[in-house]
Parts: structure tokens; sequence; C-alpha cells
């Protein structure tokens, strides 16, 4: 209890603008499962950040793959000797740790880029619910409630069904049954922060609408939305894998993780483990890590849990 | 009462409604049918003639009446596969879709009672983190790679169940079901197994902290006191209290479970109709991608329904204190 009352303390004394970060930031660390979640986040965002550079193999571009180097086990060297499969090769002779690689970058793309777009949206959507109300409130709402009755997945399928494959696309239907979420979380804390004090003092100076929403009520409502943004990241994450895995997600041009695992399956029953298991235990590793981070921002994002 | 199942009623019509227009748009009008049913040598005379023939030279909201109209009377159109009606085609499958979701809530509820409940009654010991860790991991892990992971150890390493299809099935009142012989039972264990995990995870975690809150309450504490056996307060003062909750939240999950089918009927060939909707976008079977996908939601949205109308039987509270707008 000392432990984590000690933050706080000093938090008191100094400058109330930067301290709450600071604290956040210390509270943070203070868990050994979330510094490893971040540290190993961070490892997996570097590796996909210089794929390029640090794959032994493009694995993309056919004309450099060998069908004689077909599934490979791994640790195999490859037929002209140039490199070693260290997580060996699929049925096209693509080295599996490079398809890995290329393979988060595409993962954590088409994640981030779905969740971020959803979190703009919702986020417009839930203040102009919380502030405006009316109207506008029920119809947002109503929408929301809507998006929420049906499983995600099966919206994503079917959008996906009627849109085609591409990435530009599996993001278009991720935004779509994620945007909901954040705009109702974003409601929610707008709804309590909206009759407080400084949203008065705010309107009494004649600000603008707009201006009150993004820049007194929104940066209040922050904490809830990081939470719900690293658990729609890693969600937006295993729901790409999935579809791409049902062969309706990314096109097969795309390295994916779902799509390389996806590739694998039909050569595991002949004990071919390695194709598919690798990048499954990648994108778990991908998936785990966010969760623990996530985890971790919600405990100490809480300010119920901090009193 | 009556105004609350009304006012749900009319929710789910506007949901399929949408969800009608949606699947019109994209799969009628978008790309042009005439183009696959007609040969490609065809003048344009003949096209015209295909076209009007189709109905394609109308306006588009009267096509949709015309589709509208069509599905309602139960007509969704021929397979361009099978060459049957869909809704035959979907009618094959539902039971083994159906057999599958409920067994995967079965097992979720069957498993997942107990452990939370002994996680929630002795948080501190190791066989309880060790619950928790795995209801963390049961939420996080996608359900397709556990299914891989299930078919490699035990049907491909161990060899001691099937990976594929749904066995030896019983006919009852014309309905085949798996659960009925061993070979079916065999067969559907992994798959339900497979669905069953993320929703078990979700009862470990309500079991678990429901447990927690309502061992400290006075009616269990007053039970002590009066001596009752420990197991007489689990089933009778712990559980029913628990049991709240946790049947809102599977209700609510049912519809998870029919759509994440899909996911593993494809993996573990089970014939029902998520593995038909998949293949039927895989070989572009529109009238079967049409029809199964708006069965599909028709079947979460009735069981949504379903649902809500039961809590407003049992739970006085949700017919009367259901907010405005």
């Amino acid at each position: 209890m000392t432990a984590l009352n000690e933050p706080r303390d000093r938090l008191e004394v100094g400058n109330a603008a930067e301290m709450p970060f600071r604290r956040v930031l210390a509270d943070f660390f203070g868990s050994t499962l979330a510094v490893g979640g971040l540290g190993a986040l961070s490892g997996i965002v570097f590796i996909a950040l210089v794929a390029p550079w640090i794959s032994p193999q493009n694995p993309y571009d056919l004309a450099r793959l060998d069908l004689l180097d077909g599934r490979l086990p791994p640790g195999s060297g490859s037929s002209d000797g140039a490199i070693i499969y260290w997580l060996g090769t699929d049925d096209q002779g693509r080295d599996m740790l490079s398809a890995i690689f290329y393979g988060l970058r595409t993962s954590l793309v088409v994640g981030g880029l779905s969740a971020g777009f959803a979190l703009i949206i919702g986020a417009v959507l839930g203040l102009i619910a919380a502030y405006i109300g009316g109207r506008s409130e029920m119809l947002i709402m109503r929408l929301v409630d809507l998006q929420l009755s049906l499983p995600a997945i099966l919206v994503a399928l079917i959008l996906l069904a009627l849109l085609g494959h591409g990435v530009a696309k599996i993001i278009l239907a991720l935004v779509v049954v994620q945007w909901a979420y954040f705009a109702r979380t974003v409601r929610g804390s707008a709804l309590v922060e909206r009759r407080k004090e400084y949203i008065d003092a705010a309107r009494c100076l004649a600000l603008s609408d707009a201006r009150i929403m993004l820049h007194h009520l929104l940066p209040n409502c922050l904490p809830p939305l990081i939470v719900v943004l690293t658990v729609q990241v890693a969600h937006a994450i295993t729901l790409e894998a999935t579809l791409s895995f049902l062969g309706i997600g990314l096109p097969i041009t795309e390295p994916s993780l779902g799509l390389l695992i996806a590739n694998g399956f039909e050569y595991m029953i002949s004990g071919k483990y390695w194709i598919s298991l690798f990048p499954g235990l990648a994108l778990l590793a991908a998936i785990m890590s966010i969760n623990l981070v996530g985890d971790r921002l919600r405990d100490v994002l809480n300010p119920r849990l901090q009193r | 009462m009556t105004v609350f199942i009304l006012r749900r009623l009319m929710q789910s019509a506007v949901v399929l409604v949408l969800m009608s227009v949606l699947v019109f748009l994209g799969v009628f009008a978008i790309g042009n049918p005439v183009d696959i049913l007609i040969s490609p040598q065809a003048d344009q005379a003949e096209i015209t003639r295909a076209t009007a023939a189709l109905g394609l030279d109308k306006p588009l909201w009267q096509q949709y009446f015309v589709f509208l109209a069509n599905a309602l009377g139960g007509n969704l159109g021929n397979s361009f596969v099978f060459n049957e009606p869909s809704l035959w085609l979907i009618a094959q499958r539902l039971p083994a879709t159906l057999e599958l979701a409920f067994s995967a809530l079965l097992i979720a509820v069957v498993l997942g009672l107990p452990l939370g409940l002994y996680a929630g009654l002795k948080p501190d010991t190791t066989l309880a983190r060790l619950i928790g860790a795995g209801s963390i991991l049961g939420f996080s892990l996608p359900t397709f790679w556990v299914g891989i992971m299930l078919i490699m150890v035990f049907a491909v390493e161990l060899g001691w169940l099937p990976s594929t299809g749904r066995g030896a099935t019983v006919h009852v009142l014309g309905v085949g079901l798996s659960f009925l012989t061993w070979d079916g039972l065999k067969h559907l264990l992994l798959p339900a197994v497979n669905l069953s995990l993320s929703r078990m995870a979700l009862v470990i975690r309500l079991g678990a902290s429901g447990t927690r809150e309502v061992v400290h309450m006075d009616y269990v504490k007053f039970a002590q006191a009066k001596g009752l056996r420990p197991s007489r307060i689990i089933r009778v003062h712990v559980l029913r209290n628990i049991l709240i909750p946790i049947v809102t939240v599977l209700g609510l999950e049912t519809g998870a479970v029919i759509a994440f089918s899909m996911v593993t009927e494809t993996i573990f060939a089970w014939p029902g109709i998520g593995r038909l909707i998949i293949s039927s976008i895989t070989v572009l079977d529109r009238p079967v991608i049409v029809a199964s996908l708006m069965m599909t939601v028709l079947l979460v949205v009735l069981i949504n329904l379903l649902v809500d109308m039961l809590y407003s039987v049992l739970d006085p509270r949700v017919r009367h204190g259901e907010a405005p707008g």
C-alpha cells in the first residue's frame, strides 16, 4: 500500500501539470509482468519497423524464392548454401523467419491504423452525443447499440464479402466494427466531465462548441480511451488474422500472419508443423504483449483503484 | 411488458432491414450479375434482353423491393454451385451449427463454473492463480489458432480424436444429430471445445469475481453461522447468486458463438452454415452468400430477442427500469 501511495504524495507538492503523467509511468513500471509485456511489444514493433533490413530474404519477391527449398524443416540450409532457414520454409520455399517479420509488419499496421481511425471517429461521435445531446445523441447511441448487438466478426465478414480483398478494405471493415466501443466509452466519461465547473467556465468564455469538446472535454476523457485503444488494437489484429485465415481478409500478395498460418494448415496433417506453428506464436506474442500492457494501463489509469 | 417486447421487435426489424439493404447493395448492385450469367460473346441486344429479364433495368429501389418480396416469400435464389435453393442448403446445415454452438456453451458452463467457483473461493492458492492465468489466455488466444493446435496435438500427434466432419449421425424427427452416437461424439468434442474456450474464460472470470463478492455477503455469513454444510452454502447461497450475471452474459454471447462457429467449422470441416458461408464466398456463389449471411444475421437477431424477452420475464427490473431512448 505504501509503495502505491508514495508517488501520489509527491504529486500533491509537485508541478501539477506534469505530475499525473509521471505518476502513471511510475505506477506502470511497478509491475514486472507489464514491463515484460512492454519490452516484448517494443521488440515486436522494432522488428516490424526494420523487417526489410533484418530479414534474410525478401519473402514476397517471387524471383528470389527457390521451389527446391520448399517445406524444409527448421535449421536447414538453402540449396545454394547462401542462407540457413532457422524456422524452416513453406511450400514455395519461402523463409518462414522473413515471412513472419513481414507478416508482423502488416498485422501491426492493419491493427494500429484501424483502431486509430475507429478511435477518431468514435471519439468525435461520442463527444457530440454527450455534449450536444438531443436528437444527435439518440441517433448516435442507437447506431452504437445496433453495432454492438451484432458480433464483430459477422459484420466484418459481411463487409469483406461485399467489398472484396485488400488492406484498405479490411481496415475499413475493422473501423466499422470498432468505432462503437470508442463512442460508448467517450460518451460515458464525457457525460460525467460535462457537468464539471471547468466546462461551465469555458462556456462563459464563449468558446466554440468544437473547441470545448476537443480542447477541454476530450483530454479529460483520455484515460479510459487509451485502455480501450490497447484492447481494440489487439482485437483488430486477432480479427484480421482470423479473416485472413478464412481467406477473406488480405490477398495472397500481402504478407499477413493469418494467411501464413492458413498456408501451413494443410501441411500440418503430414507433420510439417513449422509452417503454421511459428507464425502462430508470433501472432500470440504480439496479442499477449499488447494485452499485458493494456491490463496494467487499465489498473493504473482507473481512478477508483488509486484511492 | 408488451411495450418492451414491441420495442425490441421494432429494433430487430430495423437491424434486419438495414442488413438486407447492405447485402442487397453489395451483392446485387456492385458488379453486374448479367456478366456472369451470359456468355462473353453476346451482342448488345442479348445483353439488353437478359437485363430486362432479370429486372435489372428497373430503378434500384424497385429492384430492392422485388428482392425483399422474394426473400420474404422464402425465395433467396438457387445456388450456382449446387443448383438447389439456397434456403434448402441452409436448412440442411442448420442442425449441425446449432448442435456445435450449444455443445460449446454447455462445455463452457459445465467446466467454467466449477473452475471459477474454486478460483473465487480460494483466490490465494496456486491452482486459483493458474485458473486465472488460463482464463486470460483463453481471452487472448485467437479461436482459429487454438483449433489448429488442438488438431495438431489430439488428431495428428496423439491420434486420439478425428479432426474433420461430423461422424455418424442419428436422425431424430428428420434432424441429424451427432451427440447420440459414440463416433459422432468423438467428432464433436474437438470443435466444441475449440468454440467453447473463450466463452469458458468469460464464465471463469465472472464466476471468480462474483464468488469473491458473494462470500462476504451477510447471508453467506449467516448461513455459516447457522452451521450449514459448506457444500450446501456453495450450492444454494453462493451459486444461485453468481449465476445471474453469468446467464446474462452467456445469453448475449450466444450470437457471438454462432458467428464464431464460422471459424471453427472451417477448421474442423464441420458441415454447418459457417462453413457454407466461407466456401460460398470463396467460389463467389452469390445467392448462397446472400442467403446464408442473411440467415445468420436473422438467427443472431432472433437469439438476442429471445434472450431479452426471457430477462423481462425473469428479472422485473429489466421490464420496469428500461431507460427511455
